[in-house]
């Protein structure tokens, strides 16, 4: 509520600033001609919104089923968590807008290198949040699922992977949150069509409200994404919302 | 109707008075911390022992000894398969109260539908008919107590550890499941070793009350309970066992003898 209040005040005061100052729209367009071009471009903005949004889920699916893997890879493996952990810490310096260009060159210019590049992005933050979510079981839980005689694979599937579930969409929650801006960088970098391809396209031309517009959407689609992300932890681990030590 | 109901114990039963938990002469240290000094103790088939001890006085570890989670330094542990009871329930809480309680026989490989069909049943046992299908954080701690001795009984060993299983309910809940915990084993005799710092639960459960001295852990003193149980706290009995207790546990050193902190304690 309030940050819908302060949204539209900030709005105002932008479209205010816009219109008051005859600021051309080139430079900064006013919220309703950003508006007008949500409008006019809307076919335009839909078929490169379809493109970007295909990248951003399937980039971000990717970048689960991997991070998870490796995550449990790690969990499972204390000399590959010695060995990997710090070399991929060191690897999210890596600047991937930089490496962009090296992907199309490798992969070309359909959608692989956009999955590669947003993957990339996202799997850092879910790889960490699935390793703390499978070490967070408590080492009394493990004591009492040995003395139930549950094997290391058992105690896994019961307790750990169970555990690690809400911790890695967690994850993904935050990954989606640059997932959008890895694959406009990717479209950047060799791209035919999608949003980051319209704002390239855009920006020289001066169809300044067009840009915005595509910003707009980009926008749109990540908020979307996070509510699904919320919405499926909420679905899938209903357990992770509760407290945990009711009183007695 | 309980024989549908409990697990099967395993292994051939030689004869009553076999004692089915054996540490002879155990010692066990962490460092430069000695957390048990030669320390003997048994349990009888269907024997129920406390151990009470103030903080530090190995209680924990004695009790992982048993079921194997550790190993003595010194000394010899006999045990039949024993199965833990933490203090905090450790209710799965992605499971359901039927889920938790069945997790025994779904870890040794019976199939979903009979295990929560034995788990129904002994559920109601235990008086959480209608709560089978409750979730873990819906549960009441009392209620997650029973959930978690439930699992502890289907696991289907002989002998139960219990670590401080009511230390963190309060005084009402935690005298209602004294009484309910002394039908329960009526009903399903086993032999159970019960860790607890509070003396009054040690002497109105147990057969014996076994005290220990705070770090390094020995045995100071073995009380036998004669009174059948259920016995109130106010019987004559209970009342001297717990006096015998609190005099033994304060020449031992023991600086909280009947405190009924609800806090656990290391190792």
């Amino acid at each position: 509520m309030l940050a819908a209040l302060l949204f539209l005040l900030l709005l105002g005061a932008w479209e205010l600033y816009a219109r008051a100052g005859n600021v051309d729209d080139f430079i900064l367009p006013a919220p309703t001609e950003v508006g007008r071009a949500l409008y006019d471009d809307r076919g335009l903005l839909w078929d490169n919104l379809l493109v970007t949004a295909q990248e951003v889920v399937l980039g971000l699916a990717l970048a689960l089923v991997v991070g998870a893997a490796l995550a449990i890879a790690l969990h499972f493996s204390p000399l590959l968590r010695r060995a990997v952990y710090p070399l991929l810490v060191g690897s999210q310096a890596i600047p991937i807008v930089t490496v962009a260009p090296l992907l199309v060159v490798w992969f070309g210019y359909g959608i692989l290198p956009k999955l590669v590049i947003v993957a990339l992005v996202c799997f850092f933050p879910i790889v960490v949040t699935t390793l703390d979510g499978l070490r967070s079981v408590e080492p009394e839980q493990h004591k009492l699922l040995r003395t139930l005689g549950a094997s290391r694979w058992q105690a896994f599937r019961w307790a750990e992977a169970p555990a690690a579930l809400p911790a890695a969409l967690s994850g993904a929650k935050i990954a989606v949150a640059v997932g959008g801006i890895a694959a406009v960088f990717a479209e950047y970098a060799g791209s035919e069509d999608g949003l980051g391809h319209l704002l390239l396209q855009a920006i020289p031309q001066l169809e300044t409200p067009r840009a915005w517009a595509a910003v707009v959407v980009l926008a749109a689609l990540a908020v979307c994404c996070f509510a699904l992300l919320a919405l499926a932890e909420r679905r899938l681990a209903p357990w992770a919302h509760r407290r945990k030590d009711p009183i007695p | 109707m309980a024989t549908d109901l409990e697990a099967p114990v395993e292994g051939p039963r030689p004869g009553a008075d076999e004692a089915e938990v054996e540490l002879l002469g155990v010692t066990r240290t962490f460092g430069p911390v000695t957390a048990l000094d030669g320390v003997t103790l048994r349990a009888a088939r269907h024997e129920v022992v406390a151990v009470v001890g103030a903080s530090g006085s190995g209680k924990s570890t004695l009790l992982e000894l048993v079921c194997g989670l550790q190993a003595p330094d010194a000394g010899s542990v006999r045990a039949a398969r024993a199965v833990l009871m933490p203090q905090r329930d450790q209710l799965l809480p992605w499971l359901d109260a039927l889920g938790n309680a069945a997790l025994p026989l779904r870890l040794q490989g019976v199939g979903k539908a009979q295990a929560r069909e034995r788990a129904h049943a002994l559920l109601r046992e235990v008086g959480l008919a209608g709560f089978e299908r409750a979730k873990v954080y819906e549960l009441s701690g009392g209620m997650r107590q029973r959930v978690a001795f439930a699992r502890t009984l289907l696991a289907g060993a002989p002998v139960l550890c219990l670590d401080e299983p009511f230390g963190a309910l309060d005084a009402i809940t935690r005298a209602e499941l004294h009484g309910w915990l002394t039908e329960v084993l009526a009903r399903e005799p086993r032999t159970v070793l019960l860790v607890t710092h509070d003396v009054e639960e040690a002497a109105v459960l147990a057969d014996r009350v076994v005290v220990l001295s705070p770090r390094p852990g020995r045995v100071v003193a073995e009380i036998a309970v004669e009174t059948p149980r259920p016995r109130p706290a106010t019987a004559d009995e209970v009342v001297a066992v717990r006096a015998r207790a609190l005099e033994a546990l304060a020449a031992a050193g023991g600086e909280a003898g009947g405190a009924r902190e609800a806090g656990g304690e290391p190792g």
